[in-house]
């Protein structure tokens, strides 16, 4: 893809999401959207986040980490502060203040980096020990790096220690949510299909092979948990700053690590656009099955348990497994199939 | 020692030791390995062969001993270090990685070789796009040596097993290594197969001049086509020398069928 043609590309990403945005926070003429089914989409695209960068080192890489909370947080926590306690400030440098706009659209960029800095900082600090392990024993340190995380932070009243980070200014919106989401995606999926995805799968087929074959498992096991743990703080912070879902250590305990595990493992692990379905059954379910609750109180956890239960039995690599979902399922088959294009998105 | 102007030695090994507790599974282990050459390396089961593999890529690192790899000591180096210097190796129980295609696995080991960073990659720069296709290419061609080309898109482990041992040869050549370790390449073949990979090993060597050390347990393979055998009895070198002289060597004799 041509340079030019990128930028069309993402200049009309850009419009698509803008314009999407507007209908979102403002409706279309006399078209509202109910404010419950906004905040489950938003919900659902920070989800995706979430999943695809958890699919990086859990399902391309094959490293078990339980501690992708633990990441969702410190990257929350960052982000967050920067905009409770630097906001303004940086808000007033272009003459605007945390309310409007301009001042939001400069302020989230700054505070998402930031998250996704101290939070691929906290990979890093987690992953070099921690990835010499293997199976088990990393799920276990990570899950317990996680916690240790989660400890720190409620003990920081600057923060809101146990109470959560409640005085916060959302300034989250759909635009960010899935521009961030997209994002994700794309990078991801570039890895994969990239030299280094090449080497990650290697190093989950077989580490011996893969260090006889010349890559350093070591340090891309770290790259990839890095790179994995920056999205987890993009998600983080725009969660902490989306008025519905304010930040609490309870919220973000290793049961968030394993709602994100299931997102992953549903939809089949390795498979980005099963991470996304994933992340939208996942964030889905538990909602609609709110009716069932009113009328048989106690079910809904049933139902769920039940469902995943059913799908592990019946279909254990997941609902996609590996494949990636793709119009070309919908074609009929060619008579000579076409050998696998260079960068493109699909496993063979 | 021979008339002829002597090559210069791509690997040197002086009193390598391995041991492990109380076990030498290798003991004061000499080898002299010159550039071009077809080096055999048997034994009776157990007699260290696979360990020396091991020792000489990385795996394990020696407990006394040098390992000198084209003047520089690789002896406690990385298994990745080594391979990025030129040493490629093939594996007795064969280690394919078994979820990707056959052109995939032969791709991964040209990582190696790359020159780009991530951030090509992620954000698909016109040296990324170069790269991915020339990567492609040399591993297509590959393929082709190797009769794969058409299998390209299946899943590794699919093929049948002789395949399965040729595409690992492939793989290990796409680190675009100078010194090929092959440990019982033709081990699961059948005659006619054995014949036939003799054949192409030599035509590597010669079309990627590459020096070739190898193990292997089927006689006829190791007597056709090694111009120098050394043979390994319990960790130890008993003989080396041309496969006639093997032959008649009368330590090796008792080291295969017992002494009277």
């Amino acid at each position: 893809m041509s340079l030019t043609r990128k930028v069309i590309y993402i200049a009309i990403g850009l419009v698509i999401l803008l314009g999407l945005n507007q209908v979102f926070e403002h409706g279309l003429g006399d078209f509202q959207i109910n404010g419950y089914y906004a905040r489950i989409v938003n919900l659902i695209g920070i989800a995706i986040t979430l999943a695809v960068s958890l699919n990086l080192i859990n399902g391309l890489a094959g490293q078990f980490s339980l501690g992708h909370a633990g990441f969702m947080a410190v990257g929350g926590y960052s982000a967050t502060y920067v905009t409770v306690f630097h906001g303004q400030q940086i808000a007033g440098l272009i003459g605007s203040s945390l309310g409007e706009v301009a001042g939001s659209a400069l302020v989230m960029p700054i505070s998402l980096v930031v998250g996704a800095i101290a939070a691929a900082a906290a990979g890093l600090v987690v992953g070099v020990p921690s990835l010499r392990l293997k199976g088990d024993y990393l799920a276990i340190v990570t899950l317990g790096f996680g916690e240790i995380i989660r400890v720190i932070i409620l003990n920081i009243p600057a923060v809101g220690g146990a109470t959560g980070f409640t005085n916060t200014t959302p300034i989250t919106n759909f635009f960010w949510i899935f521009s961030m989401a997209i994002l994700t995606i794309i990078i991801v999926a570039n890895i994969r299909s990239s030299t280094f995805g090449r080497a990650l799968s290697a190093i989950r087929e077989d580490e011996i092979a893969a260090e006889a074959m010349g890559i350093n498992t070591t340090r891309y096991k770290v790259m990839a948990f890095v790179i994995s743990a920056a999205l987890a703080g993009v998600a983080g912070g725009l969660s902490g700053q989306l008025f519905a879902n304010p930040l609490n250590p309870q919220n973000l305990n290793f049961v968030k690590s394993i709602e994100v595990i299931v997102m992953i493992v549903l939809g089949g692990i390795g498979s980005i656009t099963g991470a996304v379905f994933g992340a939208a059954t996942i964030t889905i379910l538990p909602e609609a099955l709110r009716d069932v609750d009113r009328q048989f109180p106690g079910m809904r956890m049933v139902i769920y348990s039940l469902l995943l239960i059913l799908l592990m039995i019946f279909r254990p690599q997941g609902l996609l497994g590996r494949k990636e979902f793709s119009l070309d399922w919908f074609r009929r088959k060619k008579a000579a199939p076409a050998p696998p294009a260079a960068g493109g998105d699909t496993d063979v | 020692m021979s008339s002829a102007p002597a090559p210069v030695s791509v690997l040197k090994v002086d009193a390598l030791t391995k041991r492990f507790g109380g076990l030498s599974a290798v003991k004061e282990l000499s080898m002299d390995v010159k550039a071009g050459a077809l080096y055999g390396l048997i034994g009776p089961n157990g007699a260290g062969k696979t360990t020396i593999f091991n020792l000489l890529t990385g795996v394990y690192s020696p407990t006394e001993g040098t390992i000198v790899f084209k003047g520089t000591s690789v002896a406690g180096l990385k298994p990745y270090e080594i391979t990025k210097l030129g040493v490629a190796r093939t594996f007795q129980n064969i280690r394919l990685f078994a979820d990707m295609t056959v052109l995939e696995n032969v791709m991964t080991a040209h990582h190696i070789r790359s020159r780009q960073f991530l951030i090509d990659a992620v954000i698909g720069t016109g040296r990324h796009q170069r790269e991915e296709r020339e990567t492609r290419d040399k591993a297509m061609e590959l393929l082709k040596i190797f009769d794969l080309d058409s299998v390209a898109g299946e899943l590794a482990t699919s093929l049948p097993y002789g395949n399965q041992r040729r595409l690992e040869i492939a793989r290990a050549l796409a680190t675009e290594p100078s010194l090929l370790l092959l440990d019982e390449p033709a081990a699961g073949m059948n005659p006619q197969e054995a014949v036939d990979l003799m054949n192409l090993i030599k035509w590597l060597r010669d079309e990627f001049s590459l020096t070739i050390l190898l193990v292997e347990h089927n006689m006829k393979v190791v007597m056709g086509i090694c111009e120098r055998i050394q043979v390994i009895d319990y960790g130890k070198s008993i003989a080396l020398g041309t496969p006639d002289e093997i032959q008649k060597d009368p330590a090796v004799i008792e080291a295969y069928l017992g002494g009277a």
